[in-house]
């Protein structure tokens, strides 16, 4: 229907996009496990732990890009819905413990006992069944995304004042989450963690498979986010992100195309934080500070928000920055860094890494179909400059 | 009453006493206006005169404080939301162009095609024969064949204008509200977009507001001119322009 070369492009680097997940998701496994330790193609197990949290980021990424970058939705408090999925895992982790914990109560988990409670809360319920924690971690981000949605977005609360509300509900929920009366841990969060459906968190067998199930879920989740995207639904989003009051006359409801992107991001967030738990083994509320989705924000802007691709690729490279630069004795001025990283690509990137990837290829690759708009641009009196740079 | 109450439910549209302020401004002031089924009607009046903000209220962007808007003879507007009046059959094309520029022609007539607009529907949505012969149609109706692949946004200022009255076309609704069509147009592209409107108006009933009054006349319809935001004049073009209160509002006093 639209055989548009920004399409067709981008199904291309979609296919090599999951090429490469699927091959990092195969291989760095089986490389960790198979080869002998030290030997040169081996990777350790601290870098597949390290690697697993990107893949993470690059889920919560893609999330972020599909409400940013294609709806014009710029939430700054995704990391609260990255925070509750990892809690909901946390919390099944926990009950995993059982009498091993240092007090050794089979019910209740090692905060609990230190703060006297004599029973689990009713929240902390069915947490002992995988399923359930599963089944929580979508349903929890989910619901509070759909019940914030519903209200901001039928109240039709936009642009910077809905970006305020979302800073302000993750603030909120980490003012919660660090009460020790609020029932998860308090300000050391959860942690300790023993196994996971019976298998040490720890071992290397266990880290190489979350590892392979980070990817998988990175690839579900994007395939997901190409069949909204690439529907007539992702072109209403467009439509509302470009012009949204022109979207409502044409008889779009358009607070309810909110809703459902929210919602969905909402759960995919949820995902990555539910895998990113086991990966570095605790989960506080720290997790749930402004400054970590506003991190986020900056990622889907480096790789170039409205590609997908380029969410994942951005969290990846700034993560693996982060981790290079923080690791060494430039580290107090990582902040900076970031800071002028957002400033740089906004300023000189608009568009992103691959976006602005995607007009270079588009422009030296379509030479016989801009030479056709750029003529019948002539008969309309548009300079050919301004067509390219509209076109892009 | 009575004899309003029949002459109501026969109307396209319906507007009685309807009042409009803005901290404390009158943007509307006791509006009365009827339009048949079928009729294209322009709407003239200096700036400010409440013309945008009559379209508002119509389309449900503006809330009126009192008074009556009746669409179809039965539906009372005042009580519905943007989405709901669009379903109903009300389009608008609003002042400056807007047409999403980041989308190809086709893509823009898609969106604006009257069919499924739920959620579900558009995620599975698979296009049809039938559609795409409706876009193909439009396309040749507003002359943008040629340009169907093309962005939006490189359309040129007269190109949106026609792209986003194909947009209204591919809405097919019962009433269109044209708001300054020519705004910014060529004379060759002003002349064309009279003949687009009059063959538009053989199947839908229309409302065009425009300052440009060798339009109005080539539209030769029945003219209404407001100010500050009430029925000044109403009558054929001749009629109205040589209406004395008309010439002391547009001169000024």
């Amino acid at each position: 229907m639209t055989p548009h070369m920004l399409t067709r492009s981008l199904d291309r680097g979609a296919t090599i996009f999951l090429a490469v997940v699927a091959a990092c998701g195969i291989l760095i496994p089986l490389s960790n496990l198979l080869l002998p330790a030290g030997s040169f193609l081996q990777v350790p197990t601290y870098l597949v732990a390290l690697w697993g949290k990107y893949v993470c980021y690059a889920i919560l990424a893609l999330a972020i890009d599909l409400i940013w970058g294609y709806c014009g939705i710029l939430s700054l408090g995704h990391g609260a819905f990255f925070a509750l999925g990892g809690y909901a895992m946390g919390m099944y982790l926990m009950r995993q413990i059982g009498a091993r914990g240092v007090y050794g109560n089979p019910i209740l988990p090692d905060f609990m006992v230190f703060l006297n409670w004599q029973k689990l809360p009713w929240y902390w319920y069915g947490f002992d069944m995988f399923w359930f924690a599963a089944l929580m971690v979508l349903f929890v981000p989910g619901l509070l995304a759909f019940c914030f949605g519903w209200l901001a977005f039928r109240s039709r609360v936009t642009g910077v004042y809905l970006s305020i509300i979302t800073q302000a509900m993750t603030y909120a929920l980490l003012l919660a989450f660090f009460r020790n009366d609020f029932g998860f841990g308090g300000n050391n969060g959860l942690t300790d963690f023993k196994d996971i459906l019976g298998f040490n968190v720890q071992a290397e067998g266990t880290r190489a498979a979350l590892f392979a199930l980070s990817c998988l879920a990175l690839i579900v989740g994007f395939l997901i986010c190409r069949f909204i995207v690439s529907s007539k639904l992702g072109k209403v989003l467009i439509a509302v992100r470009d012009a949204e009051s022109r979207t409502r006359f044409l008889g779009y409801r358009v607070e309810s195309y909110k809703l459902f992107v929210f919602t969905v991001s909402a759960c995919m967030a949820g995902v990555a934080g539910a895998l990113y738990v086991p990966q570095v083994g605790i989960i506080n509320p720290s997790e749930f500070a402004p400054g970590n989705s506003i991190e986020a924000v900056i990622w889907v802007a480096v790789g170039g928000r409205g590609t997908l691709v380029g969410a994942a690729l951005g969290a990846v490279v700034v993560n693996y920055a982060k981790t290079f630069f923080t690791s060494g004795v430039l580290a107090p001025y990582w902040l900076f860094m970031l800071g002028a990283l957002f400033i740089l690509v906004t300023l000189l990137l608009p568009k992103g890494i691959v976006g602005t990837f995607n007009s270079w290829w588009e422009t030296s690759n379509e030479k016989r179909p801009a030479e056709t708009t750029a003529s019948a641009a002539a008969e309309d009196g548009i300079t050919e400059p301004k067509l390219a740079e509209k076109r892009s | 009453m009575n004899v309003m109450d029949t002459r109501a439910t026969s109307a396209m549209l319906y507007l009685d006493g309807v009042h409009v302020s803005f901290d404390g401004f009158h943007a509307i002031n006791n509006l009365s206006l009827t339009l048949e089924p079928g009729e294209m009607r322009a709407i003239i009046g200096p700036n400010g005169a409440g013309k945008t903000t009559m379209m508002d209220i119509i389309t449900g962007k503006t809330k009126p404080d009192e008074g009556t808007v009746l669409f179809d003879g039965v539906t009372d507007l005042t009580r519905l939301d943007e989405t709901r009046i669009a379903e109903l059959g009300i389009g608008r094309k609003f002042q400056k162009p807007t047409v999403f520029e980041s989308q190809t022609v086709q893509d823009n007539l898609l969106l604006a095609l009257n069919v499924d607009h739920s959620v579900r529907g558009t995620l599975f949505w698979r296009g049809s024969r039938a559609e795409s012969e409706r876009i193909d149609k439009v396309l040749e109706t507003i002359r943008l064949t040629e340009a169907r692949n093309r962005l939006a946004g490189s359309l040129s200022h007269g190109q949106k204008q026609w792209l986003e009255i194909g947009m209204l076309l591919a809405q097919d609704p019962k009433l269109l509200l044209v708001d300054e069509p020519v705004a910014g147009m060529t004379d060759v592209e002003t002349h064309l977009t009279a003949e687009l409107l009059k063959e538009i108006n053989k199947t839908h009933t229309v409302m065009v507001v425009e300052h440009d009054m060798t339009f109005v006349r080539e539209l030769g319809v029945k003219v209404t001119c407001l100010h500050e935001g009430t029925v000044l004049a109403e009558g054929t073009i001749d009629q109205v322009s040589s209406n004395e209160r008309v010439i002391e509002v547009y001169l000024g006093r």
